[in-house]
C-alpha cells in the first residue's frame, strides 16, 4: 500500500471538508478557547491559598487590581470567600459551554465529510468501469468504504483538534509557568522533550507490531472464509480434526503478536508515565525547597503541579494521536485507490440514435491492459432481428464478445456498429438502454421478487411483471413461495436455486423490451426442458430483437440463424447448422459427441421403444 | 427473513450474557487474578500522590525546615517507579485478558462451525459468520477485558479516594460530594437518550456497509440494467439518515461531558469556600484542603468514562448476543451418547480398525421436513442394494438433493429410518460413515494450496503416486501436467485460478484417492467445453463402478450409466428402473428421454435416419 504524502492528506483532506469551513473555524477558535479556560482554575485556587488565606500581596494582572482593590481587597475575600468557588463555576461553565459546541461544531464538520466521502465511494464505484468490478475484490472493498470512512471521519471528529487543543494546552502552559516563575518553569519543561521523544519512538515500535498482527488477522479471516465456503468438502472428506488444527494454529499466533503489542504498549506507559510523575516529583521536592526558603509562594507551587497535568499528558496524548494520524493516512490512501481509479469517462457529447438492431463486428480485436490478446480480427454482421449463436471452449472470447455489444469493453482495434453507427459514439447509457444482456451469474438484490423484476423500469405495472415471469418459466416457482412476488431474496432473504436466479434475471431481461438482446450462457443451471420452453416462448413475444445466445447446447444453438463458432479469439467457423455440419470442425466434433449420445442409446433400446425421436 | 438484520435489542443491560460469555474464559483465571492485584495496587499507589504532596505542605510548609526532605524526595522516587512498573505489568495483563478471550472465542466458533450441520450453513450466509468471528469476536475480547477494566478500574479509583477523603476529614468529604445525586440523576437521564441515539446510529450503519456490498457485489448487473442513477438516489437516503442521526447522537454526548465537567467544578467549588473557611478559621491543615481539592477532581473522573464504557457495553450487547447465538448453536447431527462408546466397545478404539461398508442402504418410511417447513419428503421408502449406482433425475426441487443429504446423513429424517447394512444408521459414529463417504459437489470447491495439496485432502497420508494414480484414473493427470508447475501448481483462493472443469476433474480426483464405499455426485448444469466434459464423463464412470452412489444427474450419459435410475416427483419416486425398464414403461421417464433426444438431435439430421 502506497502511504499518501503529508502534504497530500492535507490537501485531500481540506478538499473533503469544503462545505464546513464555518463550523470548523468556529470549533478551531473554541479549542483554543477551551484551552485558555484550563488555564484559569489552578491561577484561583492559588490566589486563594496564596492571598485569601496566607495573606500574601496578590500579584494579579494590572487589568485585576483596580477591581480587587475596589471591591475592599484581602478582607473582602476572607468574608466572602464563596466569590472565589463562583469564579471557579462559572469557569468551568464558560469552558462546558465551550466544549459543547465544539463537540456539536465538529460532529457537523467530520460527520458532513464522512457523507460525502461514502457518497463520493457509492457513486465512484457505479462509475468504474465494468473491467474494474469484473476483477474487484468485494470484502476488501466494502472494508475501504466502511472501516476506512470510518477511521478517517474518528480522526476528523476527534484527533484533528486534538492535536490543536494539546498544542495549545502544552503552550499556555509554558507561558503561564514562565510568567509566574521562570526558574520553576524551567525545571517543570525539563522533561518534556523526553517524553515525547519516548513516545514518538514507541509509537513507531508499536506500528509496525501492529502491522504485524493486522496481517496474522487477515490471514485467519482468509483461512476462515475458505473453511466457510468449504464446509461441505471438509464434512465430505471428515477433516474438521485437520482443519481445526491448521485454524488454530493460525489463531494462537495471533494471539501472541497481540500480547507482543500490547507489551510494547505497556512498556511505552511504564516509561511516560515514569518520566511524568518524576517530574512532578522533582516540581514537588524542589517547590517545596524554595517554599521553606521563602523564594516561591506555596500558592504558585500548587499551581505549578496542577500544570504539569495540562503540559505533560496532552504531551503524551499528541504523539498517540500523531501516530492514530499514521493509521488515518494509511485510511486515506486505501480511498484514494478507489477514488483514483479512472472512472468511465463522460460521453455525454455522444448520440443516442434510434436503435432498430443491425449489429455488425468490422475487425474487432480486444486485448487487456496486461496486454493478453482476447479476440482478433472478428468480423460479422447481422440483421435486425436475427438469432446468433455461439460456441466456443472457455476463454476463447465469447464473452468478451458480447460484452462489446453493451460498451462495457470498447474494442481496442476494429469498430462495432449498431445500425451502422460506430458503437463508440454512441453514449453508454443509451447502448445499455437498447441492449439487454443477462449474465451467467445472475445477481439479485436484497429486495422482493417483484422489485427484482422490475429494477430496470421501476414503474412497470404488476401484470407486466408476472408476464415477464411467465415468459421466464419462474412465475410458478416464486407463486410457490409463502410470500410470492413480495419474498426478499438476495443476500439478507430467501435463497434461490442458481436456475431460479437464471430465470428470475431472464424476467427481469424480459421486462425491458431491448431491441438488441444478449444471453450470455445465461439458461446454463436451468435444465434442458425449460431451457427449451423458455426459448420458445421468447420466440413467440420477441418480435423483431436481435438476439445473441451463447451455449454449449446443441438444440439452443441449432435453431439460431447463424452460428458462430469461436476459437482462440477468431471466428473459425460461422453459418447455419446443416452447413456447419456438413464440414468438419470444431461444430460438428461438438455435435456428433452431443448426439452420439442419442446414437448409442438407439442400439441400447432398439426395436421397439428405439422410435423416441420419431 | 430479517433474521441477519441487527435486531433491536433491550435497553437494559443483560448480565446474562456476559457471563455466559465469560464462561468461555476457563483456563485464564490466572491472568485476571493479576489482573485485579495490579489494578487495586495501582488505585492506591495514585492515591498516594496528593497525600505527599499535602505531607510536605504540612510537614515541610508549615514548619518551615527541610529536615528529612532526602528521606522524603527517596519515597516520592519509589512510589513513582512502582506506579510506573504497575501500569506496565496491568497493560501487559489486560492484553492477555484481550488477546485471551479473543484466541477463546474464535477457537471456540470455529469448532462449533464445524460441528453444525449442512443445514445451519444452507440457512446461514458465510458473511454473516465471518462478521460474528472477526469483528464482533474482536470487538467482544476488548470490551471484555477494557471496558470490564475500566469499570472496576473506575470503581477502584472512586472508593480509594473515597476512602482517602473520609480518612481525612469526613465533614469535608460530605462537603466534596454534594453533588453526587445530582450528577447520577443527569447520568441516568443522559445515558438513555444516548444508548437510544447509538442503536439509531449501529443500524443505519449496518444497511449501509449492506448497501455498500451489494452495490460492489451487483455492479456488474447494476451496469447491464442501467440503475447507477436510482442506486445512488438510494443510498444517498441512507447517508443523509446516518449524518442526521450521528449528530443528534454527537449533541447529546457533548452535553453530557461538559455537564459532569460543571458539577465537578461545583464540588470543587464547595471543598474550596468550605474548606478555605476552615483553614482561615485554623480548623483545616492547608495540606489537607489541597488534598481535598485534587480528590474532588480526581472523583469525577471515572465518573465521566463509566457513562462512556456503558455506552460501549451497551452497543457491544448485540454483538455479544449474535456471538453467543453461534456458540449455542446446536449441532443437530451428533453421534447419541453411548454410541461411539458402544461401536469401540466392540470394534477398537482406533477408526482404523472398524469394520468396512457393504453398502447397502434403506430408507424405510422416511419423512423430512427443512425444520419447520413444509414436508418435503414423505413415507418415502427404498432399498438400494450395495454396489448399485443410482441416478436421481427430475424437475428443481423435486427432492433430489434432499434424498442425497439424507443417504449422506448431512440430515437426519424426520421420522422414519433410513439403513446402512440393515443397521439404522444412527447407531454407528458420524466418524465411521463420513469417512466412508465421497460426495462430489455441483459446485467443486478447492483450498488454497499446489493441485496435489488438493487431491491429498482426502487421504492426507497418500503418496505422491498415490495422487497421481488417483488423477490418471479421473483423466485429470494430462491437464495437471500441462499447468505451470505441474501437481505443485497453486490453484489459488478457492481453486480460482482453475477452470471449472479443471476443478471439477480435481475434485474427482480427491473423491477417488478417497475410495468411498458410498458415492454421491450432485452434478453440475453448468458448462464446461466439451472436450472437458468427455474426460468428466469418463471420470463419473470410473467413480461409479462397484460402488454403492448415488447421482443427482442431468446429463443423458450419466443417467445412462447408472444401474439405476429413479425419477422423483414432488418428493415421491414416480419411476424406478433402468434405462431400458423406463423406457419401455413409456411414462414420464420416456417423456423426458424422448424431449432431450430431439433437443439433441434438432432437425433430423441426427444420427438416426
Amino acid at each position: 500500500m502506497k502511504r499518501l504524502t503529508v502534504r497530500k492528506t492535507v490537501r485531500r483532506l481540506a478538499g473533503f471538508l469544503k462545505g464546513t469551513a464555518a463550523p470548523y473555524a468556529g470549533a478551531l477558535a473554541f479549542t483554543l478557547l477551551g484551552a485558555g479556560l484550563a488555564m484559569v482554575g489552578p491561577l484561583v485556587f492559588r490566589f486563594v491559598i496564596d492571598t485569601v488565606i496566607d495573606g500574601n500581596a496578590p500579584s494579579l494582572p494590572p487589568f485585576l487590581v483596580p477591581l480587587y482593590e475596589g471591591l475592599g481587597a484581602r478582607d473582602y475575600f476572607v468574608a466572602n470567600l464563596w466569590l472565589c468557588g463562583l469564579l471557579v463555576v462559572v469557569v468551568n461553565s464558560l469552558s462546558g459551554a465551550v466544549d459543547f459546541f465544539k463537540g456539536w461544531w465538529m460532529a457537523i464538520v467530520s460527520e458532513q465529510t464522512a457523507r460525502t466521502l461514502r457518497m463520493e465511494l457509492y457513486r465512484h464505484l457505479h462509475d468504474l468501469p465494468y473491467a474494474y468490478h469484473a476483477k474487484a475484490e468485494t470484502g476488501d472493498l466494502v472494508q475501504r468504504c466502511t472501516s476506512d470512512v470510518e477511521t478517517v471521519r474518528k480522526f476528523l471528529a476527534l484527533q484533528l483538534l486534538e492535536i490543536v487543543r494539546c498544542l495549545s494546552l502544552v503552550g499556555f502552559s509554558i507561558g503561564v509557568m514562565a510568567a509566574l516563575d521562570p526558574t520553576m518553569a524551567l525545571v517543570s519543561i525539563a522533561v518534556t522533550p523526553v517524553v515525547f521523544g519516548t513516545a514518538l519512538f514507541y509509537f513507531r515500535k508499536e506500528r509496525a507490531a501492529f502491522q504485524a498482527y493486522d496481517e496474522q488477522e487477515g490471514k485467519l479471516s482468509a483461512r476462515l472464509q475458505e473453511n466457510l465456503t468449504g464446509v461441505r468438502v471438509v464434512k465430505a472428506f471428515a477433516q474438521q480434526a485437520f482443519e481445526t488444527a491448521k485454524y488454530r494454529e493460525g489463531n494462537e499466533t495471533l494471539s501472541a503478536l497481540g500480547v507482543k503489542l500490547m507489551t510494547i504498549v505497556g512498556n511505552f506507559w511504564m516509561m511516560s508515565d515514569f518520566l511524568c510523575l518524576l517530574q512532578t516529583a522533582a516540581v514537588t521536592v524542589l517547590g517545596t525547597v524554595r517554599v521553606v526558603d521563602g523564594a516561591l509562594s506555596l500558592g504558585t507551587l500548587l499551581a505549578f503541579i496542577a500544570y504539569m497535568d495540562t503540559l505533560l499528558y496532552p504531551l503524551r496524548g499528541l504523539a498517540r494521536t500523531l501516530a492514530d494520524a499514521g493509521k488515518m493516512q494509511i485510511s486515506l490512501s486505501r480511498i484514494e485507490e478507489i477514488l483514483d481509479e479512472p472512472a468511465e469517462p463522460d460521453d455525454s457529447h455522444l448520440l443516442e440514435p434510434r436503435i432498430c438492431g443491425a449489429v455488425a463486428f468490422e475487425n474487432v480485436g480486444f486485448r487487456y491492459d496486461d496486454g493478453k490478446e482476447v479476440l482478433s480480427d472478428v468480423s460479422f454482421s447481422v440483421a435486425c432481428g436475427e438469432t446468433v449463436a455461439i460456441l466456443g471452449p472457455t476463454g476463447s472470447g465469447k464473452s468478451t464478445l458480447v460484452h462489446l455489444l453493451q460498451r462495457l469493453y470498447d474494442p481496442t482495434s476494429g469498430r462495432v456498429l449498431l445500425d451502422g453507427v460506430d458503437l463508440a459514439s454512441i453514449r453508454r447509457g443509451h447502448v445499455r438502454r437498447n441492449v439487454g444482456l443477462v449474465l451467467q451469474e445472475a445477481f439479485l438484490f436484497s429486495r422482493s421478487l417483484k422489485e427484482n423484476i422490475r429494477l430496470p423500469r421501476p414503474d412497470a405495472s404488476e401484470e407486466r411483471v408476472y408476464d415477464a415471469a411467465r415468459t421466464a418459466s419462474v412465475h410458478e416457482d416464486i407463486l410457490a413461495f409463502e410470500e410470492g412476488y413480495d419474498t426478499v431474496v438476495g443476500e439478507r432473504g430467501v435463497t434461490l436455486s442458481g436456475g431460479q436466479r437464471q430465470r428470475v434475471a431472464m424476467a427481469r431481461s424480459i421486462i425491458r423490451e431491448c431491441p438488441v438482446v444478449v444471453f450470455d450462457d445465461a439458461l446454463s443451471a436451468v435444465d434442458t426442458e425449460t431451457d427449451a420452453r423458455i426459448r420458445s416462448e421468447l420466440a413467440a413475444r420477441r418480435s423483431r430483437a436481435t438476439t445473441f445466445i451463447i451455449s454449449h447446447r446443441i438444440s439452443t444453438l441449432a435453431e439460431a440463424d447463424r452460428i458462430l463458432v469461436l476459437e482462440d479469439g477468431r471466428i473459425s467457423e460461422s453459418g447455419t447448422h446443416a452447413e456447419l455440419i456438413a464440414r468438419p470442425g470444431l461444430y460438428r466434433r461438438v455435435w456428433e459427441i452431443q448426439s452420439a449420445l442419442g446414437m448409442e442409446d438407439e442400439a441400447a433400446g432398439d426395436g421397439t421403444e428405439g422410435g423416441g425421436a420419431a | 427473513m430479517n433474521a441477519f438484520e441487527e435486531k433491536d435489542f433491550s435497553e437494559k443491560l443483560e448480565l446474562g450474557i456476559w457471563r455466559r460469555l465469560l464462561s468461555h474464559a476457563k483456563g485464564m483465571r490466572s491472568v485476571f487474578v493479576w489482573l485485579g492485584f495490579y489494578m487495586v495496587l495501582l488505585a492506591a499507589l495514585e492515591t498516594l500522590g496528593p497525600l505527599l504532596t499535602k505531607y510536605a505542605i504540612d510537614r515541610f510548609v508549615a514548619d518551615g525546615n527541610l529536615d528529612g526532605m532526602p528521606v522524603y524526595a527517596a519515597v516520592f522516587f519509589v512510589v513513582t517507579v512502582a506506579q510506573a512498573v504497575c501500569i506496565r505489568f496491568f497493560l501487559v495483563y489486560a492484553g492477555k485478558a484481550e488477546m485471551g478471550m479473543g484466541y477463546r472465542i474464535r477457537q471456540a466458533g470455529f469448532e462449533r462451525l464445524q460441528q453444525l450441520p449442512f443445514a445451519y450453513y444452507d440457512r446461514t450466509p458465510v458473511g454473516w459468520i465471518m462478521a460474528r468471528m472477526t469483528a464482533d469476536s474482536n470487538r467482544l475480547a476488548e470490551i471484555v477485558a477494557w471496558g470490564m477494566l475500566d469499570i472496576l478500574w473506575g470503581a477502584a479509583s472512586l472508593v480509594a479516594s473515597a476512602v482517602a477523603m473520609f480518612v481525612l476529614d469526613w465533614r469535608m468529604a460530605l462537603a466534596a460530594m454534594a453533588v453526587l445525586p445530582v450528577l447520577g440523576y443527569a447520568s441516568v437521564y443522559f445515558q438513555r437518550r444516548m444508548l437510544k441515539a447509538h442503536r439509531e446510529i449501529r443500524k443505519t450503519n449496518s444497511r449501509i456497509t449492506g448497501s455498500f456490498n451489494e452495490g460492489i457485489m451487483g455492479a456488474r448487473t447494476t451496469k447491464t440494467l442501467l440503475r447507477e442513477d436510482r442506486n445512488v438516489e438510494e443510498f444517498a437516503e441512507l447517508a443523509d439518515g446516518m449524518y442526521r442521526s450521528s449528530v443528534r447522537a454527537a449533541v447529546f454526548s457533548s452535553l453530557y461531558v461538559p455537564l459532569v465537567s460543571v458539577l465537578a467544578a461545583c464540588g470543587s467549588a464547595i471543598v474550596l469556600v468550605y474548606g478555605g473557611s476552615r483553614v482561615i478559621g485554623g480548623l483545616l491543615l492547608m495540606g489537607t484542603l489541597y488534598a481535598f481539592i485534587s480528590f474532588s477532581a480526581r472523583f469525577f473522573d471515572p465518573i465521566r468514562h463509566l457513562a462512556r464504557i456503558f455506552a460501549e457495553l451497551q452497543a457491544a450487547q448485540a454483538a455479544a448476543e449474535r456471538v453467543m447465538n453461534l456458540l449455542d448453536e446446536k449441532p443437530e447431527i451428533v453421534d447419541a451418547p453411548g454410541v461411539r462408546e458402544a461401536f469401540e466397545a466392540t470394534h477398537g478404539a482406533d477408526p482404523a480398525g472398524w469394520p468396512g461398508m457393504v453398502g447397502g442402504i434403506e430408507f424405510r418410511d422416511v419423512t423430512f421436513a427443512y425444520g419447520e417447513g413444509e414436508k418435503v419428503l414423505e413415507h418415502f421408502d427404498l432399498v438400494v442394494p450395495p454396489g448399485q449406482s443410482v441416478a436421481l433425475v427430475g424437475e428443481t426441487g423435486a427432492g433430489k438433493s434432499t434424498i442425497v443429504n439424507l443417504a449422506c446423513r448431512f440430515y437426519e429424517p424426520t421420522s422414519g429410518a433410513i439403513l446402512i447394512d440393515g443397521r439404522d444408521y444412527r447407531e454407528y459414529p458420524l466418524h465411521w460413515l463420513y469417512s466412508r463417504l465421497g460426495y462430489v459437489l455441483q459446485a467443486p470447491h478447492l483450498f488454497s494450496g499446489t493441485v496435489e495439496e488438493n487431491i491429498r485432502y482426502a487421504k492426507p497420508d497418500a503418496t505422491r503416486a498415490e495422487v497421481e494414480e488417483a488423477a490418471r484414473l479421473v483423466s485429470a493427470h494430462d491437464f495437471i501436467l500441462k499447468l505451470e508447475k505441474g501437481y505443485d501448481t497453486e490453484v489459488g483462493e478457492g481453486g480460482d485460478r482453475l477452470s471449472t472443469g479443471e476443478k471439477q476433474l480435481v475434485s474427482f480426483a480427491r473423491a477417488v484417492l478417497a475410495d468411498p464405499c458410498l458415492f454421491v455426485l450432485d452434478e453440475a448444469t453448468s458448462s464446461v467445453d466439451t472436450e472437458t466434459e468427455q474426460a468428466i464423463q469418463h471420470a463419473i464412470v470410473r467413480l461409479l463402478s462397484g460402488r454403492t452412489s448415488f447421482v443427482v444427474a442431468h446429463r443423458l450419459s450419466t443417467i445412462r450409466n447408472a444401474d439405476r435410475i429413479l425419477v422423483i416427483s414432488g418428493g415421491r419416486i414416480i419411476e424406478d428402473g433402468t434405462h431400458r425398464e423406463l423406457m419401455r414403461r413409456r411414462g414420464h421417464y420416456h417423456d423426458l428421454y424422448v424431449s432431450q433426444f430431439i433437443d439433441e438431435s434438432v432437425d433430423g439430421t441426427g444420427p438416426r435416419t
